[in-house]
């Protein structure tokens, strides 16, 4: 059998022997470009659109000093969520992921070095030690200190905060051998209310900033952000991800993604992010491959819903009518 | 048409007759059989075109154009400005309610797609760049969500960072890094979504919608019968 060479542009033989009817897509573009239009006018000025503001680390020291001190004092002890987190911000373990013989995020390894100690704790105290001896007394007693009598003073401090109270704007412990840590925490307190923390985690030595890494860091190792997220209802065990705040849809095209944190194994699994990643690539892969996978590509014959979308070509097929005449 | 000859080689400058060489004449060649501009902008159609179902591929065009037009306009203003101002507000509610539009569209053009086995007759290419779409839409509208600079946007960083590190992409793609996200969102990925989406529409136009599930396969021409039966 001689093989010929397929034609490039073969529609006049695809559609040899079916009637052909006048067919404007121009207009119907422009009268779905007016619908569409319309529409969003219509949702726009009626619904307008989601915009509940950000949390600062200025509004979670004003509005719960003790959770803002609980979560400095582990940024300084290093106990932290993030500061034990791994790649790609340290060499934690805490944090990272794994599946099978697969450790991408360890592979991968630390591209955003961040130092919980020293970048959120000291770092933003040393700015603010020019008049101010006692602070720069009480740094220099934390810094020379050893590091089992910084990780004592760090103990007794973090189970006393469990007890502690606010009293005049400061947090108010049982006495306690704490060292320097009670004064070094007041007076980031004092920095963070003011608004001089959002800034000061932010500064890179670049007037210009854009990158959030280590504000937000701090404010996901706190309970004040993800307080108001459970207010509005994002938190993982509500579809969190898909949600979005107040009434408004979210990503509703996420739902898949989604349900898997629902369900087990997921929702029980320490590498969950990974899994539910995995499975959704599969997903894609599949959806992609649709047209490739017997059975898969099948479905469309087997549940006939194509008999609804060509109802009218299956009517008259059956009348005797549909080809040109 | 009479060509003037070429002053240094003596002959009629290339890019004119039939018998054109080179790189250029091959790519005009190629176009010119493969994308004739009554296929691309066809006035006849098959009749069973006639199906609502074909209405849900355009209307994702349309509101795509809304998503463009409105984003454009948010990116024109500055990511501050519809925080602070009334006209700002309402043009992101242009915004986001396209992009709700374009996802509810583009899944009923999917799954219209899906039970109508779209990728048969050699149209498997276009099904595959359709679902790279889909997939590069919701990349688009997650760093946009992540670019709100609003509540919300903190709360998508701060969680969604554990899935992206989990797979070693956080190295590269940092979801609590805002100019990052915003560059992405406002340039790299919107115009690879319109590329590719002109990729699709022409993928359409050069094939021509599909047969109905059943229909008779298409007839043959003489000479392809030939060649295949050899009588």
């Amino acid at each position: 059998m001689r093989l010929q060479r397929k034609r490039p542009v073969d529609r006049e033989r695809y559609y040899r022997g079916v009637r052909m009817v006048p067919y404007d897509l121009v207009k119907e573009l422009a009268i779905a470009l007016g619908a569409t239009a319309i529409l969003v006018v219509v949702l726009a000025a009626a619904l307008s659109s989601p915009d509940v503001p950000s949390d600062t680390i200025q509004r979670w020291a004003q509005d719960d000093p003790v959770d803002f001190v609980t979560a400095a004092t582990n940024e300084l002890a290093g106990s932290s969520t993030s500061a034990q987190y791994g790649p790609p911000y340290n060499n934690g373990s805490g944090s990272v992921q794994s599946w099978w013989v697969l450790h991408p995020q360890a592979w991968a390894g630390v591209h955003q070095p961040v130092d919980q100690p020293n970048d959120f704790v000291l770092a933003p105290l040393q700015s603010a030690v020019p008049g101010d001896a006692s602070l720069r007394t009480a740094l220099a007693t934390f810094t020379g200190a050893s590091g089992d009598r910084q990780s004592g003073w760090l103990d007794n401090y973090t189970k006393a905060l469990g007890k502690a109270s606010v009293k005049s704007g400061e947090v108010a412990t049982a006495e306690g051998d704490y060292g320097p840590v009670p004064l070094l925490m007041s007076r980031l307190l004092g920095v963070a209310r003011s608004g001089g923390l959002d800034g000061l985690l932010l500064t890179n030595g670049n007037f210009y900033q854009t990158d959030y890494t280590k504000p937000l860091l701090f404010m996901g190792d706190g309970s004040h952000l993800s307080g108001l997220a459970q207010d509005q209802k994002l938190t993982g065990n509500l579809w969190g991800m898909m949600n979005e705040t107040g009434r408004y849809p979210g990503q509703s095209w996420l739902w898949l993604y989604t349900l898997w944190y629902q369900i087990a194994p997921f929702n029980a699994s320490s590498n969950a992010d990974l899994l539910v990643v995995l499975v959704m690539v599969g997903a894609t892969t599949l959806l992609l491959l649709v047209p490739f996978i017997p059975g898969l590509r099948d479905i469309p014959r087997w549940i006939p819903i194509h008999r609804l979308i060509w109802r009218r070509y299956y009517a008259e097929q059956a009348a005797g009518r549909g080809a040109r005449t | 048409m009479t060509v003037p000859p070429d002053e240094a080689s003596g002959t009629a400058p290339s890019g004119v007759d039939a018998d054109d060489s080179g790189w250029t004449a091959a790519i005009r060649g190629r176009l010119e059989r493969r994308l004739p501009l009554r296929e691309l902008l066809p006035t006849r159609q098959p009749y069973y075109v006639g199906s609502w179902v074909y209405v849900f591929g355009v209307i994702t065009l349309a509101a795509l154009v809304w998503v463009v037009l409105s984003g454009v306009t948010l990116s024109v203003e500055g990511p501050q400005w519809w925080h602070v101002s009334r006209e700002g507000r309402f043009v992101n509610g242009l915004h986001f309610w396209s992009v709700q539009l374009f996802f509810i569209f583009m899944v009923l053009h999917l799954w219209g797609q899906f039970w109508g086995a779209g990728w048969r007759d050699g149209r498997a290419g276009t099904w595959m760049v359709g679902v790279v779409i889909f997939a590069a839409s919701i990349v688009t509208a997650f760093t946009g969500y992540l670019a709100q600079q609003n509540l919300d946007a903190q709360w998508i960083a701060v969680n969604a960072k554990d899935a992206v590190n989990s797979t070693g992409f956080g190295a590269f793609f940092d979801v609590t890094n805002f100019g990052q996200m915003y560059g992405l969102h406002v340039m790299l990925l919107p115009i690879g979504v319109t590329l590719l989406v002109v990729i699709h529409v022409v993928q359409v136009r050069l094939r021509g919608v599909v047969r109905p599930l059943g229909a008779p396969p298409p007839e043959e021409d003489d000479d392809v019968t030939a060649a295949k039966g050899g009588h």
